[in-house]
C-alpha cells in the first residue's frame, strides 16, 4: 500500500544524496586538490555518477538487491534491466514506496561510493583507468556487498549487523578500498617532500556544507518512511557531525596551536560517517558521544599516512575507513531497541553478542573490499595503465587528460596567450590585414 | 635618473605610495611577489599537519625618479615602511639610462 508522504520524502532524500556527491563531495574534494587538478577532481565525481547510473538500471540493482541466489552472496540478474520494479512497492525492502523509489534511492548510494575512493589517488590517475576503475568496483564491490548487507537474502543481514544507513556498505568499503589504491597507484611525485596543500578551501568548505546537508537525505531518508525512526536519524546525524566538529576543532586547538576551518569541516564529515550506521538505532547522547569521539579519532587518522608513507591524497582512510569502523562498532555498542524496536540493542543495553556481529560485518566488509579491490587495480593498470604519466601528472591532469584549465588569468596579458587554434582556421580570411583594411 | 625598487610589506603599501606622492612621484607600478629574507616564512595547518611556507607575500614598488629626489624617496619609503620586525623589506636604487613617454615620444627627465 503507497503511502504518498514516505514515497515523497524518499524522492526528495535521493535527490539529497545525488547532492552529496556531485556538487557535494566534487566540492569537498575540488578545493582540497592543488589548482592544476581540480576540474579533474570535480569530474570524476560527476563521471562516476554518470557510469554508476547506469549500470544500476541495467544489472546493478538486479545484483544487489535482486532475488538471493543462495548463500546471501549475490542477487541475480532476474532483475536486470530493472525487469519487474516498478511503481508497486515490494515489500521485502519498503511496502509504502514504488519499488522504483527505493531503486533510486539505492541508485545514489551506490554512486557516491566509488566517488568518495577517488580522494585517495587523486591527482595521479589517468581518466580512462579511473573510469574503468570506477565501473569494475561497482560492479564487484559494491554491488555484492550491498547485497550481503541489506538486501533480504543477504548473510550479514541475516546475522542481524545493525547498518542503518551504510557504515560499511559505504564508507568501510570506501575507506578500505581507498587504502588498497593509495598502496598500489603510489605517490604522487614529489610527496612528501612538497607540500601539496588544498587550493581553495571555500570550496571545500562549500562541499562539507552540501554533504551534510545532504546527509540528512542519506541517514533519515533510510527509513524508508517519513516516520519517527526518520526524525531520529536527522537529530542523531545533527548532533553527531556538530559533535565531531568540535571534538576535531578543539583537539586541534590543543595539539596544534589553532583551530582551523578544514579541521572543523572534517570534523563535521567523520561525525557524519560514523552516525551513518548508528543513525537509527541510537540517541541523541550516544550520537554526541559517538561524534565527539569520531572527530578526535579521525585527526589521528590523518596522521597514519605520514606515519606509514602511504599518499592518502585527501584522507579517505582518515576519515571514511576509520569512521567507518568506528560507526560500525559504536552500533554495536549504543543501540537500542527503545529508540527503534526494529533494530537490536548494543553492549551498553545489555547486549555484547551485538558488538560480536558488528565485528564480523566490519571484517567482512575488509575481506571484500581489500582483495578485489587490489585484483581490479591490477586488471586496470594491466589494460589502460592506472597513472597519468610523469609529464602528465606534474602539469596537471586538468590539462593532461581533459585539455582544460579551472581558471583563467584575470590580467588583460592573460588573453594573448590564448590561440584559438581549431576556430583560427575557419575564420582565417577575416583576421588578414587586409580583410580589418577593408 | 634612478630606479629605486622597493620590496615592503603588503601591509605598508598605501602608506608608502603617499609618501612617495608626498615628495613628488608622479607615477609608480606595484606587484605582488613572495620571497624571502631574514623573516623566515610562516607556519600553516592542514588537517593537523604543519607545513612551513618558505615564501612569504611581500608587495614590490618600482617608481623612476630624477637623481635629485632620490634621496627623500628613500628616507620616504624607509620611515612609511618601517614597523622593526624583522621583514620589513628592502631598497635598491640602480641607474636608469633612458626614459620615454610613449604618447609623446618625450625622452629623459621629463618623460617621468
Amino acid at each position: 500500500m503507497i503511502d504518498k508522504g514516505d514515497t515523497a520524502w524518499v524522492m526528495v532524500c535521493s535527490a539529497l544524496v545525488l547532492m552529496m556527491t556531485i556538487p557535494g563531495l566534487a566540492l569537498f574534494y575540488g578545493g582540497m586538490v592543488r589548482q592544476k587538478n581540480v576540474l579533474a577532481t570535480l569530474l570524476q565525481s560527476l563521471a562516476v555518477l554518470c557510469v554508476v547510473s547506469i549500470q544500476w538500471v541495467l544489472f546493478g540493482y538486479s545484483l544487489a538487491f535482486g532475488p538471493d541466489k543462495g548463500l546471501g552472496i549475490i542477487g541475480g540478474l532476474d532483475w536486470i534491466g530493472l525487469r519487474g520494479v516498478g511503481p508497486a512497492p515490494y515489500a521485502g525492502y519498503a511496502a509504502t514506496i514504488p519499488h522504483t523509489v527505493f531503486m533510486l534511492f539505492q541508485m545514489m548510494f551506490a554512486a557516491i561510493t566509488p566517488a568518495l575512493i577517488a580522494g585517495a589517488f587523486a591527482e595521479r590517475m589517468k581518466f580512462s583507468a579511473f573510469l574503468l576503475f570506477s565501473l569494475l568496483w561497482a560492479v564487484l564491490v559494491y554491488d555484492p556487498l550491498a547485497h550481503w548487507v541489506w538486501s533480504e537474502g543477504g548473510f550479514l543481514h541475516k546475522l542481524g549487523a545493525l547498518d542503518f544507513a551504510g557504515g560499511t556498505v559505504v564508507h568501510l568499503s570506501s575507506g578500505t578500498s581507498a587504502l588498497v589504491c593509495a598502496l598500489v597507484i603510489g605517490r604522487r611525485k614529489g610527496y612528501p617532500r612538497t607540500p601539496m596543500l588544498p587550493h581553495n578551501l571555500p570550496m571545500t568548505i562549500m562541499g562539507a556544507g552540501l554533504l551534510w546537508f545532504g546527509w540528512f537525505g542519506f541517514n533519515a531518508g533510510s527509513a524508508l518512511e517519513a516516520s519517527g525512526i526518520a526524525a531520529n536519524a536527522f537529530l542523531t546525524t545533527n548532533t553527531a557531525a556538530a559533535s565531531a566538529a568540535m571534538g576535531w576543532m578543539l583537539i586541534e586547538w590543543k595539539l596544534r596551536g589553532k583551530p582551523t576551518a578544514l579541521g572543523t569541516a572534517s570534523g563535521a564529515v567523520a561525525g557524519l560517517v560514523a552516525i551513518t550506521p548508528a543513525c537509527g538505532y541510537v540517541g541523541p547522547m550516544a550520537a554526541i558521544l559517538i561524534g565527539f569521539a569520531a572527530g578526535i579519532l579521525c585527526f589521528g587518522g590523518c596522521h597514519l599516512k605520514t606515519k606509514f608513507g602511504y599518499d592518502d591524497a585527501l584522507d579517505v582512510v582518515g576519515v571514511h575507513g576509520l569512521g567507518g569502523t568506528f560507526g560500525a562498532i559504536a552500533t554495536g555498542l549504543f543501540a537500542w531497541k527503545a529508540i527503534n524496536a526494529g533494530g537490536g540493542d548494543g553492549l551498553f543495553h545489555g547486549n555484547a553478542a551485538q558488538l560480536g556481529t558488528q565485528a564480523i560485518a566490519v571484517v567482512a566488509t575488509i575481506a571484500l573490499s581489500a582483495p578485489l579491490t587490489y585484483g581490479i587495480l591490477k586488471l586496470v593498470d594491466a589494460t589502460v595503465g592506472l597513472r597519468a604519466s610523469e609529464e602528465d601528472e606534474v602539469n596537471g591532469l586538468d590539462l593532461s587528460q581533459h585539455s582544460e584549465n579551472a581558471y583563467q588569468s584575470g590580467s588583460s596579458m592573460g588573453e594573448h596567450r590564448v590561440a584559438m587554434v581549431s576556430e583560427a582556421k575557419a575564420v582565417e580570411p577575416v583576421l588578414t590585414s587586409e580583410a580589418i583594411a577593408r | 635618473m634612478k630606479k629605486i625598487e622597493a620590496i615592503v610589506r603588503p601591509s605598508r603599501v598605501d602608506e608608502v605610495k603617499e609618501a612617495l606622492a608626498s615628495v613628488g612621484a608622479s607615477g609608480m607600478t606595484v606587484t605582488e611577489v613572495k620571497g624571502f629574507g631574514r623573516q623566515k616564512g610562516h607556519k600553516e595547518l592542514y588537517r593537523g599537519a604543519e607545513y612551513v611556507v618558505d615564501f612569504v607575500p611581500k608587495a614590490r614598488i618600482e617608481v623612476v625618479l630624477t637623481d635629485e629626489m632620490v634621496p627623500q624617496a628613500v628616507e620616504a619609503i624607509v620611515r612609511a615602511a618601517r614597523t622593526g620586525k624583522v621583514g620589513d623589506g628592502k631598497i635598491f636604487v640602480t641607474p636608469v639610462e633612458e626614459a620615454v613617454r610613449v604618447r609623446t615620444g618625450e625622452r629623459g627627465d621629463v618623460a617621468l
